[in-house]
């Protein structure tokens, strides 16, 4: 590898862009592409589009040999909104299965560096938290306050970004409601689809720890079923 | 020469890499491009070597590191990459032992 090729790739890596390393496993021949690369039609352009969509590195053949083409996708995040019980259990579960996770309340007594070791606390409405944090498809924005004050402004931030899951705590009857005032925002049925509610697989859990396993769950379904 | 794995915890395996690099020291990249059956760690995971034997990362459960620091250590002495296979159908391999029972194909190449 060239030292050039290693230092690109850092930093590409550590602002966030994602990038495919593609090696020539018998030259050793490498080659960075980047998502704007990956709309062209050679094999190595269209191996590109496909490992970053799947995530997954791959091997192709080519008519110069067989090439590796290594994903380094920018790291799955999950924003999640409510300092509350629930989210006690599932942060350290989704920063388990690899996700950055950042928890998202002004109110200040719930978002304790205490109650959440090792979490990223932004102590802001949550419409100004979305704002700096830019969910993108590779993030999951959970939220869990039960209050329309604080959930409904994130929902809207995450319905109008590519956040591959959304999902809000609150019974049927809550949801349907939430759904009637977001659709006075101005969302469609099509556009609240996307919105997991009420969340996480029924798999009939009761303790704030179980029900942040069926919302871990979900998340994982939606991340690896879709994408296979 | 012996080896020895650093305590990885948050640190970055490329970055370690780099930074190996910038300080003068010779430094191997491993792979896993393929895999097959059981095989412990995922296509893409990776393993840095500098030229003391010091390693960060994994290719496998633990089972084949120290056949691949020595192919990294070849490595950056004669600079060819290098594509090792390892599992139960390579005799010599078998010795190394991917006791999983799995099967991998990993590259090794030098930063120059």
């Amino acid at each position: 590898m060239k030292p050039d090729v290693l230092k690109q790739l850092n930093e590409d890596r550590a602002a966030k862009r994602p990038v495919v390393l593609a090696t020539n496993l018998t030259s050793g021949d490498q080659k960075l592409l980047y998502q704007t690369d990956a709309e062209g039609q050679s094999e190595v352009e269209t191996g590109a589009r496909a490992v970053f969509a799947s995530d997954k590195p791959a091997t192709i053949e080519t008519v110069d040999g067989p090439v590796f083409l290594n994903v380094f996708n920018p790291p799955l995040r999950m924003i999640v909104v409510g300092a509350v019980h629930i989210s006690q259990a599932l942060a350290p579960m989704a920063k388990l299965a690899g996700y950055q996770v950042v928890v998202v309340d002004p109110r200040g007594a719930w978002a304790t560096a205490e109650r959440f070791p090792g979490v990223d606390l932004v102590d802001e409405w949550p419409d100004d938290a979305m704002e700096q944090l830019q969910p993108d498809r590779r993030t999951a924005v959970v939220t869990l306050t039960h209050d329309p004050k604080l959930d409904d402004p994130a929902l809207a931030a995450a319905l109008k970004s590519d956040a591959f899951y959304i999902g809000s705590l609150g019974s049927t009857r809550t949801h349907a409601k939430r759904l009637q005032r977001l659709e006075r925002l101005g969302f469609t049925e099509q556009d609240m689809a996307r919105i997991h509610g009420p969340i996480g697989l029924s798999i009939g859990a009761k303790s704030p720890a179980e029900i942040a396993v069926s919302i871990m769950g979900q998340i994982t379904q939606d991340l690896r079923q879709e994408a296979a | 020469m012996t080896t020895e794995q650093v305590a990885s915890g948050d640190m970055d395996i490329l970055k370690t890499a780099a930074e190996w690099r910038e300080n003068g020291q010779d430094v191997a990249l491993a792979t896993v491009v393929t895999t097959w059956g059981s095989a412990p760690r995922p296509v893409g995971s990776q393993l840095a070597v500098n030229g003391s034997g010091k390693f960060i990362g994994s290719v496998s459960g633990g089972c084949i590191e120290g056949a691949v620091v020595q192919e990294a250590l070849e490595a950056m002495r004669d600079g060819k990459p290098r594509l090792l296979e390892y599992g139960v159908s390579n005799d010599e391999a078998w010795e190394v032992g991917l006791a999983c029972g799995g099967k991998v194909k990993v590259f090794v190449e030098r930063v120059d």
